[in-house]
């Protein structure tokens, strides 16, 4: 028998503190029943003989210590899931938003899942195809990889996060894909632009939607990943699919985060930000990944607006020594109309080396990535070094790898926004793009590769390769 | 067995009420799930209790039994080649126990009872052995032979002691010690995690642990008993470093403790380690190595044990007179661990949040390397040395863990995101990094390398720093300030960066150099540097020189094969043939 409390004693922040329980247990689910009789949720965040801090996702507003009711459920919060889920749309907490009907479960899964065995994962060494030259080519993604995008505010991350989910796909075969996103705190524009992209696109039947918007109640978004990481799993590996999970935006989770520990009082980490941070979005983040003997994967991108573009922040800081690598987004890019705005040099793909090569996009990918990396980031450097001192100090040398990193950005990294360029076309770009510079400067390329695949018909007129003039 | 009641839950913090004779660091079982927990504050007869493994829908009124024991490792046959999480559950079994995820309340022997061992005998009846005596072996892999140690505390006469196939739980000898009393010796040992495993004196670290990395080896080098540490922020490395000195480094024994880090990195080495030969045995590295993992996302409370699971194991492997190198990623998120555990006790934070005690526990955790004389009437060596990674926030160095690692650690190899965004791997930074250890091993590498070794490193390096002050004139004035001679240092600089401590770690050749093919680089590319300075009097332009064929043959020598070394001495011959025609 489920016994209703009458016992709040504080309501402080998002929390509220009941007293008198008995047979309360940790992280049960509650319902809150206020006196207008409005039904809300929460979860037991700590839980003494006789007393149980919960935490209410929908926030605290208007419930009263004399009246509302309080109800613990006896389980923890589950999901309830089934095949049909896919092409629906859900509010924060998992209540259908597109007017359709109640899914009916085929199973309730605990939101909070269970740690991958580590010895049970399998290495994520897939190719995935995004159209995308300074992803494909620089930083690779791979199937069952967690790879952010560090962003900030007013740049595009939105439209590069829909045109990776649009493009994606792994050479060679066809394979039940699906698409499960979640919105944490976004506007009202940004889940406007997803949703409507993904009707134009016809991506939504392949995809479930998670969305808690800027005005929906805060300490929701806790739970909002949790939900959507959960479908993920039952997707990828009881339903054989391949599933791209975009998570978007984690720093407004980290906030709600924040806010719930300074509510408790906690012992502050970094900016605020609890000492379990790191724990708690590692918890997140390593759902994703491979499982030997399992058809399907999770493959995470999870999208964060950096502060004040700053990258030693702790939302990001930690998120990047989680996930394997990073995107990173630069403002300077953006500004020159650069679309997508990537800055490759800072950006990583961990997972990079095992997924290129010969048989997975083609041999010479290393050499080529390796010799793009090196020879932009001279340019950039002797650039630098010609804004102090002048074009004119420059040596012949320098000023041929300055031109090469400007038309690397102008050609390689700039794209349009439906331009989905196969591998062997980012690859020629790159090779193209290496004739700026003498031969005998192709110091990373194995001398076989360069006979084989570098342009010999490519004269300095060439007008793809002179978008700017050097 | 004493029961007690929980009377608070607050994440994986339990308080139970009524264990009256508990100790510190017992482990005890928290409700009828059999969760694996340790006790670390008592308060009159309540106990506060860490959680190992996750604790919602555990609730107050809850039974929580004690064992009476501190949490500690079994040691025995098996431990090579196994895989285990943070409080030494071997994760193979539980995924064909549990499946896929780790479920809770998994309980599997961390060794396997069923196996049976060849024991040999070494010593027989009738001698008088003492604690740490070598009575027999095991051949445990193909390459570790496993010593089989009277356990400490124990000294006495043989009176038994049998030759057959054994399980680890089997008697293998009989002991009877001056009371008389008969001890029954088995394989199977525990070891309390929290407790250094004694030996009977330090000693000074003597060799270097060679790793076939350039830079350390060349540059910074750690000594086999040494202790070192990378600090780094992410992107930089880190862990590709962590996995080449596992993979090359000439300790017998590996034990690579994956720390609150990534999942697939575990995977990574899971599976390629068996694929890896070992350059000293010519066996598989997964026969010398053993695993700790406990993923960013397992639970906290086994994170913070994981290190002194794995350290335990680390000195038994010592105390057989091996090699041991144990590497550890990353000590910043045990740290972080013991953070989160010290706010849920809330307990006073010392800075940014980590308790006052963090610094004490970095250093007793460090030294528990060194070269030891172990226990036992052989008076047999073994090392033990450690290599901890540190993460710091936004690669600030001046973070505590960092800072407190500083202060135990000898070598620091510093690592730096600008030069892994050149893509120059490993990205230690030459001008920072340091090695306290150098003195020691001088004679030792002028005696093994080459008797010039000390002077070419303190030569490559003082062009290197020389490179770093140019590189601030060219900043401000253009390269055309600079002397014939200056340019020179410049070029050399950036010879010895690119084509001696850029490293390739994931090229066949390049991924591992031996310290005779280290020193032979090096040497090619001074011997240019000093041809060549000789020659600029002559009024010889870099240009000139650059142009010279041989320079590629320099680029391309870290492509040489090991077994190909002869053909530095022609490349060295064609330096100085054709630096001196171009003053024809």
């Amino acid at each position: 028998m489920i016994k209703e409390y009458l016992t709040i004693s504080d309501v402080a922040g998002p929390l509220i503190v009941v007293e008198k329980t008995i047979d309360v247990k940790y992280q049960e689910l509650v319902e809150i029943e206020l006196s207008s009789g409005e039904i809300r949720r929460g979860q037991v965040l700590e839980i003494t003989e006789d007393k149980a801090v919960v935490q209410v996702f929908e926030g605290t507003t208007g419930i009263d210590v004399s009246n509302t009711k309080v109800r613990f459920l006896g389980k923890v919060i589950e999901l309830p899931i089934s095949l049909d889920i896919l092409g629906r749309i859900f509010d924060g907490s998992g209540r259908p938003i597109d007017d359709g009907p109640q899914i009916i479960a085929e199973k309730k899964l605990d939101i909070n899942g269970n740690p991958i065995n580590p010895y049970a994962r399998d290495y994520p060494n897939n190719f995935i195809q995004t159209g995308i030259s300074s992803i494909d080519v620089l930083n690779t993604l791979v199937r069952g990889q967690k790879l952010p995008i560090f962003s900030g505010s007013g740049l595009p991350h939105a439209k590069l996060a829909s045109q990776i989910a649009r493009q994606a796909k792994v050479l060679g075969k066809e394979e039940k894909f699906a698409v499960v996103f979640a919105a944490m705190g976004i506007t009202f524009e940004e889940a406007n632009f997803f949703i409507s992209d993904f009707r134009r696109t016809g991506a939504i039947e392949k995809s479930v939607m998670f969305v808690n918007l800027a005005n929906n109640p805060a300490v929701e978004r806790i739970i909002t990943p949790r939900m959507a990481l959960t479908c993920a799993e039952y997707l990828a590996f009881e339903k054989g699919m391949h599933v791209l999970v975009i998570l978007t935006d984690m720093t407004n989770y980290c906030e709600a985060l924040r806010e719930v520990s300074a509510a408790r009082k906690e012992v502050p980490g970094r900016r605020g930000y609890p000492g379990y941070l790191y724990t708690d979005l590692a918890n997140l983040y390593e759902r994703a990944g491979r499982i030997k003997g399992k058809k399907g994967s999770i493959t995470l991108i999870p999208i964060l607006t950096m502060p004040e573009d700053d990258k030693t922040h702790p939302i990001p800081d930690l998120t990047g020594y989680i996930t394997e690598g990073q995107i990173i987004l630069s403002r300077e890019l953006h500004h020159k109309g650069i679309y997508p705005p990537i800055n490759v040099l800072p950006s990583l793909s961990r997972l990079k080396d095992k997924g290129i090569g010969l048989n997975k996009t083609r041999e010479d990918h290393a050499n080529v990535m390796n010799q793009l990396f090196a020879s932009y980031a001279r340019g950039k450097e002797a650039k630098e070094l010609a804004v102090i001192l002048g074009e004119a100090a420059l040596t012949e040398i320098d000023k041929k790898y300055v031109k090469l990193s400007d038309n690397f950005e102008e050609v390689f990294v700039k794209q349009g926004e439906d331009e989905n360029r196969t591998i062997e076309e980012s690859l020629n770009i790159g090779w193209k793009l290496l004739t700026i510079i003498p031969k005998e400067e192709l110091k990373r390329i194995k001398d076989e590769l360069i006979e084989k695949y570098l342009p010999t018909d490519i004269t300095m007129e060439d007008k793809d390769i002179n978008v700017v003039k050097g | 067995m004493e029961t007690a009641k929980i009377i608070k839950v607050a994440g994986p913090v339990v308080v139970a009420k009524g264990l009256k004779n508990a100790k510190m660091y017992d482990v005890v079982k928290v409700s009828s799930q059999k969760l694996i927990g340790e006790i670390i504050e008592l308060n009159r007869d309540s106990a506060t209790i860490q959680v190992y493994e996750e604790t919602s829908g555990i609730g107050p009124g809850e039974s929580v039994f004690s064992t009476d024991m501190p949490l500690s490792v079994e040691l025995a046959p098996g431990l090579i080649s196994s895989i285990y999480d943070g409080i030494q559950r071997p994760l193979d079994i539980l995924k064909s126990t549990k499946g896929d995820f780790i479920t809770r309340g998994a309980e599997a022997f961390a060794i396997d009872r069923k196996k049976k061992w060849d024991f040999e005998p070494i010593s027989k009846k009738g001698d008088k052995v003492i604690s740490g005596d070598i009575i027999g072996t095991v051949q445990e892999s193909s390459i570790v032979k496993h010593k089989i140690m009277v356990p400490y505390g124990i000294q006495g006469e043989i009176k038994e002691i049998y030759k057959d196939k054994f399980t680890v739980t089997d008697t293998i000898a009989l002991i009877k010690d001056r009371e008389g009393s008969i001890h029954e010796i088995k394989m199977l040992q525990k070891w309390p995690v929290r407790e250094p495993r004694p030996y009977k004196k330090k000693l000074p670290p003597l060799e270097p642990l060679i790793t076939g990395q350039r830079t350390i080896d060349m540059f910074f080098p750690i000594t086999k008993g040494g202790k070192a540490c990378i600090p780094g922020p992410f992107g930089s490395g880190k862990t590709v470093v962590q996995h080449q000195i596992s993979k090359w480094c000439n300790a017998e024994i590996i034990l690579f403790i994956g720390c609150g880090e990534r999942g697939n990195e575990m995977t990574d080495v899971l599976l390629e380690f068996p694929e890896l030969i070992d350059p000293y045995s010519g066996k598989p590295l997964m026969e010398r190595t053993i695993l700790i993992a406990n993923t960013s996302n397992m639970p906290v409370a086994a994170r913070e044990a994981s290190v002194y699971t794995g350290i335990t194991i680390a000195e038994y492997y010592r105390d057989m007179g091996y090699n041991v190198a144990l590497i550890a990623d990353s000590t910043s998120r045990w740290a972080e661990a013991m953070r989160e555990i010290s706010g849920r006790l809330e307990e006073m934070p010392g800075e940014e949040g980590f308790p006052a005690y963090l610094g004490t526990r970095i250093s007793s955790f460090y030294e528990r390397s060194g070269r030891v004389r172990c226990h036992g009437s052989d008076d047999r060596e073994g090392t033990l040395s450690i290599v901890g990674a540190v993460s710091p926030p936004g690669g600030d160095l001046s973070e505590p863990v960092t800072q407190n690692t500083l202060r135990t650690v000898q070598v620091f190899w510093s690592l730096q995101d600008k030069l892994a965004y050149k893509r120059h791997f490993p990205a230690i930074d030459w001008l920072t990094s340091y090695s306290l250890y150098l003195s020691g091993l001088t004679e030792y590498y002028n005696k093994k390398i080459g008797e010039e070794y000390m002077e070419l490193r303190n030569k490559s390096l003082a062009l290197l720093q020389e490179e770093a002050e140019l590189e601030e004139i060219v900043r401000l004035v253009g390269v055309d300030a600079l002397s014939t001679h200056e340019k020179l240092i410049l070029e050399t600089a950036r010879s010895i960066r690119e084509d001696f401590l850029l490293q390739d770690a994931f090229d066949i050749t390049d991924s591992y150099s031996s310290t005779k093919k280290q020193f032979l680089i090096l040497k090619l590319i001074m011997a240019f540097h000093e041809n060549a300075e000789k020659v600029i009097e002559n009024g010889v332009t870099i240009e000139k020189l650059n142009a010279l064929p041989v320079k590629a043959k320099i680029i391309r020598a870290k492509y040489i094969e090991e077994k190909n070394l002869k053909a530095f001495s022609e490349i060295e011959s064609e330096i100085i043939s054709q630096v001196s025609s171009t003053t024809d």
